[in-house]
């Protein structure tokens, strides 16, 4: 694809994907961050996620919800084998009291242990920070599980049916949040939990390009003070929190 | 001894030739006529390559390029009967069935279009 | 030096076939276990997105680490020079192999995707400790392998020495690749320690001794005369050092996370209050496993006699799989703490003790590989001649009639 139809196609993505919020004298390309079909995706871009505990509602679940909705995650009756992408958990500290909610899901290391420890290179970090896994390579040895500090992936337990044409799955393959790449790919530039999350009217969930120091969640991690879990790790993760 | 071998492998061959009759052919249905991404004969032998090659690109790269990407595959080929590439007629399947080569994408994927495994919706 | 005689396991017949049969069956029942898991997927055992390694994965483990230690005899010949052990050199060789293979094969057999075992063995991330192993154990079957040729074939025997080296240093590498699987897992606060790596190496020493007694013993009584005394109370006392030795090793491992205040958590759970797992740590891995087995081995009235040997080594076969079942479940078991210093709780089991339950399929899974292990033996036993030709005990009268196989 020329430069120039590229640049055609993005106008008219942008445009109406971003609509009469984009402020001047940004590049388009910076602030939605779409690529033409037949682009890669570019390390010039970092996708992360600043969670807000202090306007995540305890009790809610709009997130999770969505999430399972949008990547065609069902409930089997089986908590102890289910999937989960994303949970909240509830968190009290054990000194003061003080309660949370937050919401956990993969955190997009920039180091991930689960691609350090993945034997056939299944697990992988695309160049724009999103961590995946590759289910044609996958052999279903769940290393990675072992091996993630966050809880953060699941392996599918039994035969599956009836999956989106968007978010392939199956039986025998560990799986974890995908930063919703399909719809990021699509030029969205929003995940389904952020979606839903700004739709009941909290917005503790801010999807963005964390190297793009013009976009929403970069002037925010300006702002607020946050820090990423098991900071100790050294893992670099793509996700942050403020507030807790 | 030689005319009993020559029984032997006559029976043989009509009993071969029994067994391909059983063996249902495959159901090519075009349902939407018009080019393919590349030509027949060449799908017909390379399609797993460019699927292949396609599905690296996608899942490595997030390159989506809607014509040799499978979902488009699916869009195109998917019986308008069932909506489904699979099924005893369905385009993949059939013919799968018929070369006797496992046919593994479907156990992740949708083997039916966007819209019809939506409902309608979006 | 007098070249050593060999020969095949003389046990005819239904002697021989009947206990094959019995490995064959449970072999048989491994692979229903595998083909129930694969066709209906991993729910209906008892692992889960919690506790995702589960009882195959402590008896593959074993079996792994067991192969490496189960080398010790023909080591001890080959690079060590200790000539009284050379006879039993080839019987070694094998029961590594063996017990690698029975490993190998549940641990595959576990597998998400054991259609894909291709894959596995074509694309390679070799920053994955799992990646490294998988040529640590091909080379390991290609080395040993070649160390037995060598030592059954007269005109390759001046290489045994060399591969006897290659084959000693290689396990040792090997061994420390199995600990280290779990000793780089930052993420479980059981694990975390670059000590599992020559832990493991020391315990194998101490699994692989008492696993080839037992094949030893084994062997002998099926082939209709008993092993020699000598070299069954010689393997006793090196048994009791390797048991001494592992005791030491798990000692370390708990002190130096005691002394880490961010472990006394994990440390409280696993030797105090952990339950089950509390329980498989002290009277399966210390007790069983390695004060009992001490005892026999040491104790005027059981040291030195062939049962008092053979049972230590039973001990420490099952105090092994006590002590895999603790660092690889009760590992798992402890929840992993993501905001540390908080109670968590969600719908996904943070914050809780995970429990485990093993279902039927999984421990026959298990069982398969471990008859898969003891089938090996016993076939390669009988086509080939690896069972030294004065095998009796020096006081006990010689065989009335040793069959000898046609040559």
């Amino acid at each position: 694809m020329s430069s120039g139809s590229r640049r055609g196609f993005l106008g008219t993505a942008v445009a109406a994907l971003a609509g009469a919020t984009i402020a001047p004298g940004i590049r388009l390309i910076d602030l939605a961050g779409a690529r033409a079909p037949g682009e890669k995706a570019s390390a010039r871009v970092r996708w992360g996620m600043l969670i807000d505990t202090n306007r995540c509602a305890t009790g809610c679940t709009d997130c999770v919800s969505a999430c399972n909705k949008e990547n065609g995650l069902q409930d089997t009756g089986r908590p102890k084998t289910d999937a989960q992408w994303i949970r909240k958990i509830d968190i009290k500290e054990l000194k003061t009291g003080r309660q949370h909610s937050a919401p956990v899901m993969c955190q997009h290391c920039a180091d991930p242990p689960c691609v350090d420890v993945c034997p056939t290179g299944a697990s992988f970090k695309r160049a724009d920070g999103i961590v995946l896994v590759d289910r044609h390579t996958c052999i279903g040895c769940r290393y990675c599980v072992m091996a993630c500090p966050y809880k953060a992936r699941s392996f599918v337990h039994e035969n599956l049916s009836a999956q989106k044409p968007e978010v392939p799955r199956g039986k025998g393959c560990v799986e974890g949040c995908t930063l919703c790449v399909h719809k990021v790919d699509r030029g969205d530039g929003t995940t389904a939990c952020a979606e839903a999350c700004k739709a009941a009217g909290h917005e503790a969930i801010l999807f963005g390009d964390i190297n793009d120091p013009h976009s929403a969640i970069s002037k925010r991690l300006r702002e607020l003070p946050s820090r990423q879990l098991r900071a100790d790790l050294g893992l670099d993760p793509g996700v942050r929190y403020s507030g807790v | 001894m030689l005319r009993f071998t020559g029984v032997f492998l006559l029976t043989l061959a009509a009993g071969l030739a029994f067994a391909a009759d059983r063996v249902a052919k495959p159901v090519v249905v075009i349902e939407k006529p018009g080019r393919c991404v590349e030509d027949t004969a060449l799908m017909r032998r390379d399609h797993m390559k460019l699927l292949v090659h396609q599905r690296d690109r996608t899942v490595r790269e997030g390159v989506r390029e809607k014509a040799r990407s499978l979902s488009g595959c699916i869009d195109c080929h998917a019986s308008a009967k069932t909506g489904s590439v699979l099924g005893a007629e369905g385009f993949c399947q059939s013919c799968h069935a018929y070369a006797g080569v496992q046919l593994d994408c479907f156990e992740c994927h949708a083997a039916k279009p966007a819209r019809a495994a939506l409902g309608g919706a979006r | 030096m007098a070249a050593i005689a060999y020969r095949g396991l003389s046990a005819g017949a239904w002697r021989y076939f009947g206990p094959l049969l019995a490995l064959g069956l449970l072999i048989a029942a491994g692979l229903a276990a595998f083909v129930y898991m694969e066709t209906n997927g991993h729910f209906v055992t008892g692992m889960n997105n919690q506790i995702v390694w589960g009882v195959p994965h402590v008896f593959a483990v074993f079996l792994i680490v067991a192969a490496s230690g189960a080398l010790n005899v023909a080591s001890v010949a080959s690079v060590f020079g200790r000539t009284q052990y050379k006879p039993l050199a080839p019987l070694s060789a094998l029961v590594s192999l063996a017990l690698l293979a029975g490993g190998l094969a549940i641990l595959a057999a576990d597998l998400g995707r054991p259609d894909r075992l291709i894959v596995a063995m074509t694309h390679f991330n070799l920053k994955s400790i799992f990646a490294l192993n998988m040529f640590l154990y091909s080379g390991f079957f290609a080395i040993v392998g070649a160390y037995l040729w060598f030592m059954m074939e007269r005109r390759m025997n001046r290489y045994t020495g060399a591969a006897g080296l290659a084959a000693f240093i290689w396990r040792l590498v090997l061994t420390t690749g199995t600990g280290s699987i779990f000793g780089f897992l930052v993420a479980r606060e059981a694990y975390d320690s670059a000590l599992l790596g020559p832990a493991f190496v020391i315990y194998s020493f101490a699994y692989g001794t008492a696993m080839f007694l037992i094949a030893l013993e084994l062997a002998a009584r099926w082939d209709g005369r008993p092993a020699e005394l000598e070299t069954a109370t010689r393997l006793g006392r090196l048994l009791a050092i390797f048991v001494a030795a592992s005791l030491y090793m798990t000692t370390v491992f708990h002190m130096t996370k005691i002394y880490m205040t961010r472990f006394h958590g994990v440390e409280a759970f696993l030797l105090v209050d952990g339950g089950m797992i509390t329980a498989m740590y002290w009277i399966g891995q210390v007790g069983l496993g390695g004060v009992l087995p001490l005892v026999l081995l040491y104790a005027p009235r059981t040291a030195g006699t062939r049962s008092g040997v053979v049972a230590a080594a039973v001990l420490v076969v099952l105090g092994g799989l006590a002590q895999m079942y603790v660092t690889i479940i009760g590992a798992q078991a402890w929840p992993q703490q993501i905001f540390p210093g908080w109670q968590e709780s969600s719908s996904f089991f943070d914050g809780e003790i995970h429990a485990y339950a093993p279902s039927v399929p999984e421990v026959f899974l298990a069982l398969g590989g471990f008859a898969l292990a003891a089938a090996l033996v016993a076939v390669a036993l009988k086509v080939l001649r690896l069972l030294p030709e004065p095998c009796t005990d020096s006081s006990s009268p010689p065989p009335t009639s040793p069959q000898a196989r046609p040559r």
